[in-house]
């Protein structure tokens, strides 16, 4: 399933947040999406799911999502939002309870994605135990559980330390690798864009609209954490943001 | 003068070692039991010796020990629970009424921007007023009987519950109610497993002033027409000026005030084990 999206505009009140947005997520691809703090990234991303309305615009869904699907657009959010007075298991179990499904469906479900987290032996855990990376697989683990078609993440790993960020970030891989997934990847971080992106577009400061878009053929698997290839688009896209991030940093806020 | 002592000190500290100093003392609250089991007996103490000597005149104040021999005395004489009975289920059918209204309502407050908007002035309209002088509207509405004490009660009990309520329902975490809705949660799911959970902490610390505010009610109310109960048997001895069973019927009721208070920690401490 592919998404795209024509003319978007968006308004909070009078102030434009985003401006003439058109863009394509393709079917298999990881997106990638930087831009300057307060650039409507986040915005961008919950209009794509659904959880606000664009102010102009559309955004259009092109095929039909796979038929074991349960939730087309699932986000994963920067600070995990799990709940805290469930188990891991039943965190998971939670986004599968309002699905007529049978108690062993569930069962192989969460044991699958339990499995592909690395998270079996944690499954009776709450989440006030879990260490922030642990935190942050349980809540991939729930998106996988409903096999999404477009994964919406929003930052998953910015509230994180960077070693378990870049632990994160090879298991990010290795999931996509074994099972290719569509995904929208917000960050603010040039490094884990280049790493994941196929595609990726760079806002502009506030109103955000596309200033550049870069596709990075070398293969995701193949990419390293160290890595000459990246290291020229990485340098390629600072050249480009820097200015925007300078503006935007001496910028007064209006709150 | 002083910046030349201050020469001196630091040349001649070179040689000195000396642990750094622990600067941070105090402002971690710690549970320390037997402080409270030591104030009370200290409380005691001085009434029992005070009264003893004639310090304190037996018209100002009981001796403990006469207190305790009048508690004594009506448990032996099988009173005791001819009163705590029927107080008791006055407090439990009253405050229940009023707890369960007032977390529906309350809950309904917070989910509902019309019902806020519509009900919210209401309570705040309701809640200064002392119920008590609504008893002679309640016993015309519900009669001199049970109906009259439990419906004063469940008014007392339902107004602090549906503050809390609301409050608490406020206070659930935005974020885990916006990742419910984009896995496509129903409604109905979000509530009662998003929306009532996430307020639990906040209605059970409401309901500790909830259930104080009925106790008080229930005497109030057993003291303006009721033959046995706690409230009753407090008035009685009021009128008569005799102290050993006012007290031995105030003591009772602060002892039911310490049970609804353990009871609602231990209801914590099973539902909300996840909190840290």
């Amino acid at each position: 399933m592919n998404i795209q999206i024509n003319n978007l505009s968006h308004f909070y009140d009078d102030s434009k947040v985003l401006n003439d947005i058109n863009l394509e997520i393709m079917d298999g691809q990881i997106l990638s999406i930087i831009g300057p703090s307060g650039c409507g990234k986040s915005t961008l991303l919950r209009l794509i799911g659904g959880l606000e309305k664009p102010s102009s615009g559309e955004i259009t869904q092109i095929g039909s999502p796979p038929l074991d699907c349960l939730n087309a657009m699932t986000y994963i959010f920067q600070d995990f939002a799990l709940l805290p007075w469930r188990t891991v298991e039943e965190n998971i179990s939670l986004v599968l309870e309002d699905h007529s499904l049978s108690s062993e469906v569930k069962r192989s479900v969460i044991d699958d994605v339990l499995d592909r987290t690395k998270l079996k032996d944690f499954s009776y855990a709450l989440p006030k135990q879990l260490s922030g990376g642990m935190k942050q697989r349980v809540a991939i683990a729930r998106a996988l559980a409903v096999n999404p078609a477009v994964l919406l993440m929003d930052e998953p790993l910015s509230a994180l330390d960077s070693q378990t960020r870049e632990l994160l970030l090879e298991d990010f891989i290795n999931l996509w690798h074994r099972k290719p997934f569509t995904a929208v990847y917000i960050t603010h971080n040039l490094s884990e864009a280049v790493r994941l992106g196929h595609k990726i577009i760079v806002l502009s400061r506030r109103p955000g609209k596309i200033i550049e878009t870069i596709n990075i053929e070398k293969p995701i698997a193949d990419r390293k954490s160290i890595d000459k290839d990246l290291d020229q688009y990485q340098k390629h896209l600072w050249d480009i943001m820097h200015d925007e991030a300078r503006a935007t940093d001496s910028e007064l806020l209006n709150v | 003068m002083s910046s030349k002592k201050h020469n001196s000190n630091s040349s001649n500290n070179i040689n000195i070692n000396k642990p750094v100093p622990f600067v941070g003392k105090g402002y971690q609250p710690k549970t320390r039991r037997w402080m409270s089991y030591f104030v009370f007996f200290i409380i005691i103490a001085i009434l029992e010796l005070g009264t003893t000597t004639g310090v304190i005149s037996s018209l100002t104040m009981p001796k403990p020990s006469d207190v305790l021999g009048t508690i004594i005395e009506l448990f032996e004489s099988g009173l005791l629970f001819k009163h705590l009975v029927p107080s008791t289920l006055r407090l439990v059918v009253g405050a229940l009424i009023g707890i369960s209204l007032g977390i529906t309502i309350g809950t309904l407050i917070g989910l509902f921007s019309y019902i806020r908007s519509g009900l919210v002035p209401v309570i705040a309209a309701i809640f200064p007023i002392p119920k008590i002088a609504l008893l002679p509207l309640f016993v015309i509405w519900f009669g001199i009987g049970e109906g009259s004490k439990y419906a004063l009660i469940a008014l007392g009990s339902f107004t602090p519950t549906v503050v809390a309520t609301y409050g608490a329902v406020d206070n659930v975490d935005r974020t885990l109610i916006r990742m419910g809705q984009s896995f496509g949660l129903s409604w109905i799911s979000i509530v009662y497993k998003i929306v009532l959970p996430g307020a639990m902490p906040g209605i059970l610390s409401g309901l500790r002033i909830s259930l104080a505010i009925a106790i008080i009610l229930l005497v109030a109310a057993e003291m303006l027409g009721a033959e046995y109960g706690i409230g009753a048997y407090i008035l009685e001895a009021g009128s008569l000026y005799d102290l050993e069973r006012l007290f031995a019927g105030v003591t009772i009721l602060s002892v039911l005030g310490i049970i609804v208070s353990v009871l609602i920690t231990m209801i914590e401490q099973k539902i909300l084990k996840w909190r840290i």
